[in-house]
């Protein structure tokens, strides 16, 4: 089963991430390759918060509290690495919660867009891994913070976690770098409501213009 | 960056066209991108990337004894009736 606020908040967030790096990317060909990226998350969000009740309402009237993502999703973008880093490591999630879903209609569609994401993220992981001694720093510095956030991921879904560490060990293992164990799970704070002030940051730039004008429209 | 030249064959049975150029720093990722940039709308069902600085570009100063004795009509196909069934010859 997927639990449409939970993973509609995860793609609205991550989506909303992805989207900061337009005018900043490293080239013009990645700003368009992460912006294909954040409208696949925002095309499956919208789906997903669409069967808990009014999308609009549920993305710019809910507070931080009210909100169900996970913890790994609204860290910050950081460098290239560490937003590369925490696409793999989610995305991997996400491909194996829709695989397992193969009756769920939007887990039947999102799975073939973000094995996509999971390959993308997975090769940048390994040219940055295995490129210059700076990008493997700041790689190795990635996977350390977003590491611990990973378990909170199968709390619910213990079943995804053997397939989700056999791809995401393989990936890292090719890129040279090694996240060592991962530690046990403090709860689900993020599925419960108790983010890191981070979300408050992207949702206070997501809500800016709905909450100031309700109901304004292109 | 390395550029890339991207041909995109848009159908089964139609070569592979000339797209666009691109940077990326290997054939691998110039790939995604190329699908990120030229593919996005369904456009194709298979692409190539070439290292832009592989092809060989005839010269403009190369021009008329390439091309200018090109003004033979009966060089062109044009005599045949195209059979049905072959949309694409």
């Amino acid at each position: 089963m997927i639990d449409p606020l939970a993973v509609g908040d995860d793609c609205l967030v991550l989506s909303q991430q992805l989207s900061g790096w337009i005018t900043r990317a490293p080239t013009l060909e990645e700003e368009v390759a992460l912006a294909n990226l954040a409208l696949d998350l925002l095309g499956q969000a919208r789906m997903l918060l669409s069967r808990v009740g009014d999308e609009d309402e549920l993305a710019y009237l809910r507070d931080p509290p009210q909100f169900r993502n996970c913890l790994l999703v609204e860290q910050p973008n950081g460098d290239f690495a560490a937003t590369v880093l925490r696409h793999l490591l989610y995305t991997s999630f996400l491909y194996e919660l829709y695989a397992a879903n193969p009756d769920d209609e939007v887990a039947a569609k999102g799975v073939k867009e973000i094995a996509y994401h999971r390959d993308y993220a997975g090769l940048w992981t390994v040219r940055l891994g295995r490129g210059t001694e700076e990008s493997h720093r700041r790689s190795a510095g990635a996977l350390g913070a977003l590491w611990p956030y990973t378990a909170e991921l199968f709390v619910t879904e213990p079943g995804l976690l053997a397939p989700w560490r056999a791809h995401v060990g393989r990936v890292l293992a090719e890129a040279g770098l090694d996240p060592g164990e991962m530690p046990p799970a403090d709860g689900t704070p993020g599925r419960d409501g108790r983010h890191t002030p981070h979300l408050t940051e992207i949702l206070a730039e997501m809500q800016s213009l709905h909450r100031e004008h309700p109901g304004v429209r292109w | 960056m390395t550029l890339w030249e991207v041909f995109v064959r848009p159908r089964r049975g139609l070569a592979h066209t000339h797209a666009g150029s691109l940077h990326a720093p290997d054939a691998e990722m110039a790939l995604r991108h190329a699908r990120d940039l030229f593919t996005r709308r369904q456009e194709g069902v298979s692409i190539w990337v070439v290292p832009a600085e592989q092809i060989t570009a005839s010269s403009p100063d190369e021009k008329d004894p390439f091309f200018a004795p090109a003004d033979k009509p009966y060089r062109h196909p044009t005599f045949y009736e195209v059979p049905e069934g072959v949309p694409h010859l």
